[in-house]
């Protein structure tokens, strides 16, 4: 079988990946050198979760804002767990940005005179959200789709799945993929590698998360031996919709909505009154469940909701600031909120840990890097603030991208023979999911079930008890997915067998997290334990690395940096 | 209350298992509020798991799930089983080369007709950063906000009986994005794009039947974007005619 070569094989097709793709390729024109870059990605890359974003993306833009506000906003709203020098690079380079995206074309609001809008959201202390209406992520990804076209050195390799990347203890030799249209199987030999193959929200059953959130570029980067930084932290948006998931923006609260209990109150006046819905999302949700369980709610707790009324902003501001939310509500609720409150509940959205990097996209195994919700700088600590992500795509993704270019410019590229590894990967994955013998279980019983137990385990409100229990149920679950029943054995465009590829890497990514989860015997940000209510800085101002090892996950532990904000009671 | 079953009949094919093109019927559970995708997927998880289709974020936006439902192109993550009867179709969206059941082939808008519009701002010289952002007003963003909502769901190349027909035809989509650009106050390419707008297979091809504009589940109005770039497209002519030395 053919090798094919690239020198930079980015995985992931969404903000991070294309940032970094163009990067890359801005690098090589500036130096002069030629840089041949490939994107491999499971879906076109306008089909890429980032697309589903809705509120904005932070900078500091404006003369009332400040690069220090920024990040002790950011530091706070991470309960300190982010590494301090990664922030300011953040909020230093978040500007640029912004302004890059606008000269790419990228329909940011505007304010009368010309210059581009912000908005108000959780945990900044002023208005510093740039959004592009409340489809921010969807103008973004297009417009940096559309401008990647115009780079002849870059390749995509759309609707390939990635099986896994090819390294040895020394470095990065490139990657084996899935054509999934003809179900053959190929290596590309890389100098570098990138991850930005984005979350894992798939492994929670009621995620705002789609279908295609499946963590793969974590699992792969954790097979590879590179470890998976800060799992046990993942975000509860507190306003999804009940049933679907379907995020209703932070922005509906920014631009000025009320959380309301069943009794009529904005409640959150007892949990966060100087705040109040522009609050943190790990103490709103923490807030709603609270009401939920106190049968302040409506509905049962386990599936009830609150209200976000939307009604006193006016047809007009809702029409022009948050259509999208009215799109969504009237389609899949069959609710207009000019006149009706939304029924919200909160909703696995986001994972704040990843694939460990430096400040510039680089993993601790040589040539490998990952940006973007892949990645685990880390910038958004126990909490990530809302409309940070967009932002940490673009500033985390254009250095990781310059920073592989420079690499690959000094990197003579290893003469090892890949012709072997595809096969490899086909006889190892056939052999498993698609011969006679393996008849077991569907994909989908599997899934829900780990979908179940993570929700039951990891969710808002944690316990050691739980926890195990999801850590058992997990184990249990990983020995029956070793017979899992396909009943597709042609290779054409398969997608039980995707389907089977993308369950084995959400075990891994979920056994990181319930695990790491357990080990972390403290609350901090979005990870609260009832059995150890407090916040212990002695024991757990430090982060945790989960390794893949012959016995099993091991973890290490590794220092937070702290530059100049000494960490502090997170205090609103 | 008696639940509601419906019919779902499903056009299938796999070209590995010569069977040619057959219809496959399921029975789904629906519930109220369900969508044509959400159907699809309870078939896949309960009763057949070898079904091929696309889909991912089912609110809309990522244009994945575009196929033909009773006849009609539609985007399924958003067509409510409410509109329909207790019977439906659904087969892959027309006018596109079927990989597989509900997956057709669309690296022809993908790697070929969008990238031939240039669909990137063009700047004769690009502003350092530091300067800030090209201004522009809301009236100004106005004029192309629509023809940016275009979220590539091929829905409208399906319904378009030109690129039916004419397989090179650059289609609605590419033209809308065309304008798109086109249209926006800071860009300074629209003559490389008139080019290729009025070469062959583009805007003199459309006989602007508007199904296109029908089919869009994004209130893009490709249909209308092309006939205002026709009317440009003229006048850029005749002013060549008139003043050649006028062109940029």
């Amino acid at each position: 079988m053919t090798t094919l070569q690239h020198d930079l094989v980015i995985i992931g097709g969404g903000l991070a990946g294309l940032r970094a793709a163009i990067e890359a390729a801005r690098t090589a024109e500036k130096a002069g050198k030629s840089l041949d870059i490939a994107i491999v990605s499971k879906v076109y890359p306008v089909r890429s979760h980032s697309v589903s974003a809705e509120g904005g993306a932070a900078a500091v833009l404006r003369d009332y804002d400040t690069f220090d506000l920024h990040a002790m906003d950011t530091i706070r709203g991470a309960d300190f767990l982010a590494d301090q020098d990664a922030v300011e690079i953040l909020v230093n380079s978040a500007p640029s940005e912004i302004i890059q995206m606008e000269h790419w074309g990228c329909p940011w609001n505007r304010d009368e005179d010309g210059h581009v809008s912000v908005r108000a959201f959780g945990g900044m202390s002023v208005k510093r959200t740039v959004f592009a209406s409340d489809k921010t992520g969807f103008h973004m990804l297009h417009t940096l789709f559309q401008t990647s076209l115009k780079y002849t050195t870059i390749t995509r390799y759309d609707e390939w799945f990635v099986t896994s990347i090819i390294a040895d203890d020394k470095e990065v030799h490139g990657i084996v993929g899935l054509d999934i249209s003809t179900g053959s199987f190929h290596a590309i030999k890389a100098k570098a590698v990138m991850l930005a193959a984005g979350g894992g929200g798939r492994v929670f059953a009621f995620t705002t998360n789609g279908s295609i959130c499946t963590g793969d570029g974590m699992a792969l980067a954790y097979r590879a031996g590179a470890p998976l930084k800060d799992m046990e932290f993942v975000q509860f948006h507190p306003t999804g919709l009940p049933n679907t998931g379907i995020l209703i923006t932070e922005a509906a609260r920014g631009e000025g909505g009320y959380l309301i209990n069943a009794k009529g109150e904005r409640f959150l006046e007892k949990y966060i009154p100087n705040k109040m819905e522009m609050g943190p999302r790990d103490i709103i949700s923490r807030a709603i469940i609270t009401e939920l369980e106190q049968g302040l709610g409506y509905g049962e707790s386990k599936d009830g909701f609150v209200h976000l009324d939307l009604r006193h902003l006016g047809e007009k501001h809702l029409k022009s600031r948050l259509p999208f939310i009215l799109e969504l509500t009237r389609t899949y609720m069959g609710i207009d909120p000019v006149i009706e409150p939304i029924p919200v509940r909160p909703v696995l959205h986001y994972m704040m840990g990843g694939v460990h990097t430096d400040n510039d996209g680089r993993t601790p195994l040589k040539g490998l890097y990952s940006a973007g919700e892949n990645a685990c700088v880390t910038i958004n600590g126990a909490n990530r603030l809302g409309s940070n992500s967009l932002t940490e795509c673009l500033v985390f993704g254009a250095r990781a991208g310059s920073a592989a270019a420079g690499y690959i410019f000094e990197t003579a590229g290893s003469d090892k023979d890949l012709s072997t590894f595809a096969e490899r990967d086909e006889t190892k994955i056939r052999t498993r999911f698609l011969t006679e013998r393996n008849r077991g279980e569907k994909v989908s019983v599997i899934r829900k079930e780990l979908q179940a137990t993570m929700e039951e385990g990891a969710g808002v409100f944690r316990t050691a008890k739980g926890l195990n229990g999801s850590i058992e149920k997990l184990a249990e679950l990983r020995e029956r997915a070793q017979r899992l029943q396909i009943k597709d054995s042609t290779r054409t465009y398969n997608l039980e067998l995707v389907g089977a590829l993308e369950l084995d890497f959400m075990l891994d990514v979920a056994d990181t997290i319930v695990q790491s989860a357990h080990n972390r015997q403290e609350s901090r940000g979005a990870h609260v334990r009832r059995d150890f209510p407090e916040r212990d800085d002695e024991k757990w101002l430090i982060h945790q690395q989960a390794n893949m090892t012959p016995k099993g996950l091991k973890i290490k532990k590794s220092p937070v940096t702290i530059t100049k904000w000494q960490p502090e009671e997170r205090k609103y | 209350m008696l639940e509601r079953r419906i019919k779902v009949n499903v056009e299938r094919q796999n070209f590995e298992l010569q069977e040619g093109i057959y219809t496959q019927s399921y029975e789904v559970p629906v519930m109220d509020g369900m969508m044509v995708l959400d159907a699809l997927n309870y078939i896949r998880d309960e009763i057949d798991s070898t079904l091929a289709f696309r889909w991912s974020c089912r609110m809309g936006i990522c244009g994945s799930c575009g196929m033909t439902v009773d006849e009609q192109p539609r985007l399924t993550c958003q067509d409510n089983l409410n509109e329909y009867s207790d019977e439906i179709s659904v087969a892959p969206l027309n006018n596109f080369p079927v990989i597989r059941d509900l997956v057709v082939d669309i690296d022809d808008f993908m790697q070929k007709k969008l990238p031939s519009v240039s669909p990137w701002l063009i700047r004769k010289e690009e502003a350092p950063l530091d300067e800030g952002e090209y201004l522009q007003s809301p009236a100004e963003m106005a004029k192309y906000a629509d023809n940016s909502a275009c979220i590539n769901c091929m829905l409208c190349y399906s319904a378009c009986p030109v690129y039916d027909m004419e397989p090179n035809f650059v289609g609605p989509a590419a033209m809308a994005l065309a304008q798109r650009y086109n249209l926006d106050s800071r860009d300074q390419g629209s003559g490389a794009r008139y080019s290729v707008l009025s070469g062959p297979d583009a805007l003199w091809d459309c006989t602007f039947v508007g199904e296109c504009s029908v089919a869009c589940p994004k209130g893009v109005n490709p249909a209308e974007a092309i006939q205002r770039a026709k009317v440009e497209a003229a006048q850029r002519w005749a002013k060549s005619i008139i003043m050649p030395w006028s062109q940029k």
